[in-house]
């Protein structure tokens, strides 16, 4: 039997093994030894311990490492398992293993041991259901199963661009607070309803099974996978999102009698049901940055825009350009460390067609645009001056590259930096937002002054 | 009150990590590296579903076997010991049952609690069958010395 090499040599960093059998008597029995690993050979030498280890039967040979850490408790944990026989060789015991099982968190993080491992947590409480007669699953509390399973926190991607939308109405002197409420409310059902299907999706295909390195930020809300909430209730889930988002936005497309409005709504629906959907499975084809930067930008932007104006305008739409590449930027990122599981699945993702330095550089390339055009837009007044301050942003940006950049392959080191990306996504569209807002506040208190001059003129 | 050696009682309040054998299907060892939780009677050990293999092994062979060997996981004791005993999965209900053996666990590693609090972010991690060990029989080595024979100790009514 062949037993991996680098096990021999990786042996002779513990300090210790410890030997176990099974005794006569029915019980396992066990002792620490000394050994000399030799690499060279089948074989491990082992010092000759005050038990008799026998060697009739086969034992079972553990190192293993700990580091004490006062305080917290311990870390750097690892261990190699060997299973043969031992015999008696020079004066001494030589083990020659059969078999050999290891872990070392240095080489496969723990979340991605626990991750390879919910296979066996399923088996065990199926088991254990059979047992008792009664289903046995692993539960949270409803609120945290449904912010996990509907990934709430997402929804900063529908805000943004939804209030974005209204404040450039809202400069255009339109605001109607009961039609901005339920676009809010439309726009994240409609949200909810995509994040949990892009899971149901995701499960039937394969992909979130075959992601091993889920992050808090990628490789979707996996309580299919640990057994919170069943295919069949997240689809209901989904269909709920769908139906009120689709029920509200109608109810706005009748109040406000906009067929433009329709139009959006239904390529806004379209997009989001097709993005992991049959037949068209868009992000399956390189296709899903695109349109999450379509429905989150200008579908989203010149919605809530038309739901206050009844008409369409190039100002938000233009608007929309920055807030919408951000927000692909954001699924951008997030499918890197996705991306060996989705190229198993067939879904072609830019990061599973694209090498790193392409995967970096198209980083580098859509956030350049989207500052661009936010410097070039606001200075001739196609966009307002104030807007110019989500250019402060830039840096945060250029943090997010370089993160690319060193930890592409170690999806948990990449958290931060897609951390940041959400950052820059959120902190770049509130800016704009904001410098919606000065515009708006500005443009008041020009006439709130015109008013006055005109009164003293008039009184005067 | 335990019948267990002083030294033992003393060994198994400090390790960080202990090495659980279990039997498996085919009547071989499998040892596991695991926290041991001591109340001063019974040896308490976690096992979350997601590990849950050794479980089933003593589920259906409850004889097992804890060895404390590693003097850098005791704060530098030097003896080792081998305790034998029989063992009971407690798993009323898995999400919270175990919690019961928090505060041995919190005393030995009391970042626990800050991974307790996140247990969204790995649910079926904290989804644990309690190990509870009744020791029959121990064997130790005070001074470490693991080439010598070591001294053993049986639970009363125990014959070795």
């Amino acid at each position: 039997m062949n037993i991996d090499r680098d096990l021999f040599r990786r042996l002779g960093a513990y300090s210790h093994v410890v030997i176990s059998w099974v005794g006569d008597d029915g019980y396992p029995l066990q002792t620490a030894a000394t050994l000399a690993a030799d690499a060279g050979a089948d074989e491990i030498r082992i010092t000759p311990p005050g038990l008799a280890v026998p060697t009739d039967r086969v034992v079972n040979v553990i190192a293993s490492h700990i580091r004490p850490k006062p305080g917290e408790g311990y870390d750097e944990r690892r261990y190699i398992s060997l299973w043969g026989r031992v015999h008696a060789a020079g004066g001494g015991l030589a083990f020659r293993p059969e078999r050999a099982w290891g872990w070392d968190e240095d080489d496969i993080p723990f979340f991605e041991y626990a991750e390879r491992s919910n296979h066996q947590a399923s088996k065990y409480l199926s088991r254990l259901s059979r047992e008792r007669g009664v289903a046995v699953k692993p539960r949270l509390s409803p609120v945290w199963t449904f912010l996990l399973a509907t990934r709430l926190p997402f929804l900063t991607a529908t805000f943004v661009p939804i209030l974005l939308g209204l404040a450039i109405a809202a400069r255009d002197g339109v605001f109607h607070w009961g039609f901005a409420i339920a676009t809010v409310i439309a726009g994240a059902a409609v949200h909810i309803g995509l994040n949990v299907a892009n899971d149901v999706f995701d499960t039937l295909s394969g992909a979130d099974d075959a992601n091993v390195n889920p992050t808090q930020f990628s490789g979707g809300s996996r309580v299919i996978q640990y057994g919170l909430v069943s295919l069949r209730g997240m689809t209901m889930i989904s269909a709920t999102g769908y139906v009120i988002g689709i029920g509200l936005g109608l109810y706005l497309v009748v109040a406000r009698g906009s067929l433009e409005l329709l139009a959006i709504g239904v390529v806004g629906v379209l997009i989001s049901v097709f993005y992991t959907a049959p037949p068209f499975r868009l992000v399956h084809r390189g296709l899903g940055e695109i349109t999450t930067g379509l429905g989150f930008g200008p579908v989203m932007v010149l919605g809530a825009y038309t739901v206050q104006t009844g008409r369409l305008d190039w100002e938000p739409l233009i608007a929309s350009i920055p807030v919408g590449i951000f927000i692909a930027l954001v699924l951008y990122v997030n499918e890197i460390p996705d991306r060996a599981g989705d190229a198993a699945v067939g879904k072609r993702t830019l990061p599973v067609r694209w090498d790193q330095s392409a995967v970096a550089r198209g980083f580098l390339l859509a956030a350049a645009a989207a500052f661009l055009l936010i410097a070039v837009a606001a200075p001739i007044g196609v966009l307002p001056r104030p807007t110019l301050i989500a250019l402060v942003t830039v840096p945060l940006a250029f943090e997010v590259y370089r993160g690319i950049q060193r930890h592409y392959n170690s999806p948990y080191e990449l958290m931060a930096t897609m951390g940041k990306n959400v950052q820059l996504h959120l902190v770049a569209g509130l800016l704009l937002f904001a410098g919606y807002i000065i515009s708006v506040i500005a443009d008041r208190i020009d006439h709130a002054i015109a008013a006055i001059g005109a009164a003293r003129l008039i009184g005067g | 009150m335990t019948w267990l050696p002083a030294v033992v009682d003393s060994v198994l309040r400090a390790a960080l990590v202990a090495e659980l054998t279990v039997i498996n299907g085919k009547g071989e060892p499998i040892t596991h590296p695991l926290i041991p939780l001591w109340d001063g009677e019974r040896i308490y050990m976690t096992s979350s579903v997601l590990f849950s293999r050794k479980v089933e092994h003593i589920k259906r062979n409850p004889k097992v076997s804890v060895a404390v060997t590693d003097p850098v996981a005791t704060g530098g004791m030097p003896t080792r010991c081998t305790v034998q005993g029989d063992a009971r999965i407690l798993e009323d209900d898995p999400h919270e049952s175990w919690m019961q053996i928090m505060p041995l666990w919190r005393a030995k590693e009391p970042a626990i609690d800050t991974f307790l609090g996140k247990r969204f972010a790995l649910p079926l991690f904290f989804e644990r069958s309690l190990i509870e060990i009744t020791p029959r029989r121990a064997l130790v080595w005070e001074d470490g010395d693991v080439t010598k024979v070591p001294q053993e100790a049986l639970a009363p009514g125990t014959t070795s």
